[in-house]
């Protein structure tokens, strides 16, 4: 599974179009619809999850690129939720900046932010769900 | 000089027990020998924390007004469908069990966010969980269908009974394969990209005891946070299996049949847990302690990382296709070093279950013991061992008949 936000600005000839069922239906994608305007020019904003299999996500932003639709990734951030977190180790496997390391002897799971990219894949990783994504939600004030 | 339990029991009631964990053991035997720790040391604890699917809850829900017979009907917690096949309020809930509309795999790898774990841990923590219910009604039991919260506070019974748990020993999984696989071993980079394990080595219980002496069906244990039992040995059971000379098993080999009181154990160590793309499960907190009777006893539990091995096999295909394969041997110092090599590849290691939370369940039970609140049972029963002949037999391949 993949997922992300995505912020969507419309062109004002295609707000009539319906972008989010042909996301559902020819690209196998859920969408999550955070926020939505029409302005007073008639151009649109959406903010969305668009979550699936990561092939059919690009070929999606593909299809709104194509119509005009300027998308823009939301930044995002990764965050460990200490609560959750139970220090096994799994998602050490996979990060590839060594963000998330563990400390020996005591085997604890130790997480650098600053040397995250957000690249997620720990996120699918961890068992617990204790990696979690945030986005700048100033964009849904 | 041989100990007894009672004798044990004797100590831990006055306070005057001598408890170590299994990590502390090696230090005291490497200081004091063998023969002096074993009259001084009278128990070693033991620990592990990890996804255990063979996990699971049953219970009585008390009976409504009119009654419904919910026993043959449908039944759900938080829309995670239970098993009804008992008594009318009886259900019973297994730790992958998922909602009937969750898409599972069909959008892949699968998020299993939510499943029958979860629903344990949070009727654990004492939270409201929904319960709905549909049946056929009956003179006796004439209500058809139900929806309410239930609490773990006012239900009669709730009680954890796992089928299987504590494996003694596990596979590391590996993938040879070029694109990624998502496993009950977690998510395998392709190409050897990473090794997972899954086993508290050391501090395992019962790798810590063999050839189960000492643990055997009554054996009370730490359980979720809590006091439970062994109940019986676990499915899978395997003990007659390749073993190193201190009768570690190189494979995986013993299990557990645990129970206890579901009430009294804690939502840190019975969590929900999530294995993206295969399901959802349950992580389970066990500790065990040994009664040190003899010296032979002592010296099973001063097992090393170092001296405990296991195979290296490929999860992209000889684990599915049930090939015998392996890539090779390695042993926990290895695997807990970070790094192991595999057909002459350096590649990062890292585990499912969690060495902190083992620890911490070792220490826990250590210290329950020595203020006198956890005395130790004598088993009433052995658990099957070496001599059982127990083999471990594949699925029957028989042609269907089509009626
Ligand atoms: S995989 Fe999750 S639970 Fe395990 S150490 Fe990493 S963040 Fe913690
Ligand atoms: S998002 Fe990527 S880089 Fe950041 S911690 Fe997770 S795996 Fe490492």
């Amino acid at each position: 599974m993949y997922a992300k936000v995505v912020h969507l600005r419309f062109p004002r000839e295609i707000v009539n179009e319906p972008i989010v069922m042909n996301l559902v239906k020819r690209f196998d994608l859920s969408c999550n619809i955070l926020k939505a305007t029409i302005y007073p020019r008639k151009e649109g904003m959406v903010v969305m999850e668009l979550s699936g299999n990561r092939k059919n996500y690009h070929s999606g932003l593909k299809y709104l690129r194509n119509l005009g639709i300027k998308v823009d990734s939301i930044s995002q951030d990764i965050k460990r939720n200490e609560e959750e977190c139970f220090h096994c180790g799994a998602c050490t496997a996979v990060c590839p900046t060594g963000a998330l390391y563990i400390e020996r002897p005591e085997m604890t799971v130790a997480f650098d932010k600053d040397k995250c990219s957000a690249c997620e894949l720990c996120v699918i990783a961890c068992p617990a769900k204790a990696m979690e994504v945030n986005f700048d939600k100033g964009l849904l004030d | 000089m041989a100990k007894t339990i009672a004798e044990i029991n004797e100590k831990i009631k006055k306070g005057k027990a001598v408890v170590v964990t299994a990590e502390e053991i090696n230090d005291i035997v490497r200081e004091k020998g063998e023969k002096k720790a074993a009259s001084e040391i009278d128990v070693v604890t033991t620990g592990t924390f990890g996804p255990m699917c063979s996990s699971s809850a049953y219970l009585n829900l008390g009976h409504s007004k009119p009654r419904i017979k919910i026993g043959g009907g449908r039944a759900y917690l938080n829309d995670v469908p239970v098993y009804t096949g008992i008594a009318a309020v009886d259900v019973y809930i297994g730790a992958t069990a998922m909602p009937d509309d969750d898409p599972r795999n069909a959008v892949f790898p699968g998020a299993f966010r939510y499943g029958g774990g979860h629903v344990i841990e949070e009727l654990v923590a004492g939270k409201d969980i929904r319960f709905s219910a549909t049946s056929y009604g009956t003179d006796c039991y004439p209500k058809k269908s139900i929806e309410t919260y239930i609490n773990i506070k006012n239900i009669n019974e709730a009680v954890l009974f796992n089928p299987r748990n504590s494996y003694q020993n596990y596979n590391v999984a590996v993938n040879l394969s070029d694109r990624i696989i998502y496993t009950y071993m977690g998510t395998l980079q392709p190409n050897l990209g990473n090794a997972n394990y899954c086993s508290a080595g050391q501090l395992s219980p019962l790798l810590n005891d063999p050839y189960y002496r000492t643990i055997g069906i009554g054996t009370r244990i730490f359980l979720g946070g809590g006091v439970g039992y062994v109940a019986w040995n676990g499915t899978q059971h395997n003990p007659c299996v390749s073993r190193t000379k201190n009768g570690v098993p190189r494979v995986p080999a013993g299990t557990i049949a645990v129970i206890g009181n579901l009430k009294q154990m804690n939502p840190s160590l019975l969590r929900g847990t999530t294995l993206t793309g295969y399901g959802a499960t349950l992580s389970v907190g066990i500790g065990i302690p040994i009664p040190i009777l003899t010296e032979e006893i002592l010296r099973f539990t001063t097992v090393k990382d170092e001296d405990i091995f296991t195979q290296v096999v490929d999860y992209s295909d000889a684990y599915p296709q049930g090939k015998p394969d392996t890539l090779g041997e390695v042993n926990y110092a290895q695997l807990r070093s970070g790094k192991i090599t595999v057909q002459g590849k350096e590649i990062k290691t890292a585990s499912l279950s969690s060495y902190v939370k083992a620890r911490e369940i070792a220490e826990t039970l250590k210290n329950w013991i020595k203020k006198g609140d956890f005395l130790l049972s004598e088993h009433v029963a052995d658990l099957p061992s070496i001599e059982s002949e127990i083999t471990f037999k594949p699925m029957p391949s028989k042609s269907v008949k089509k009626v």
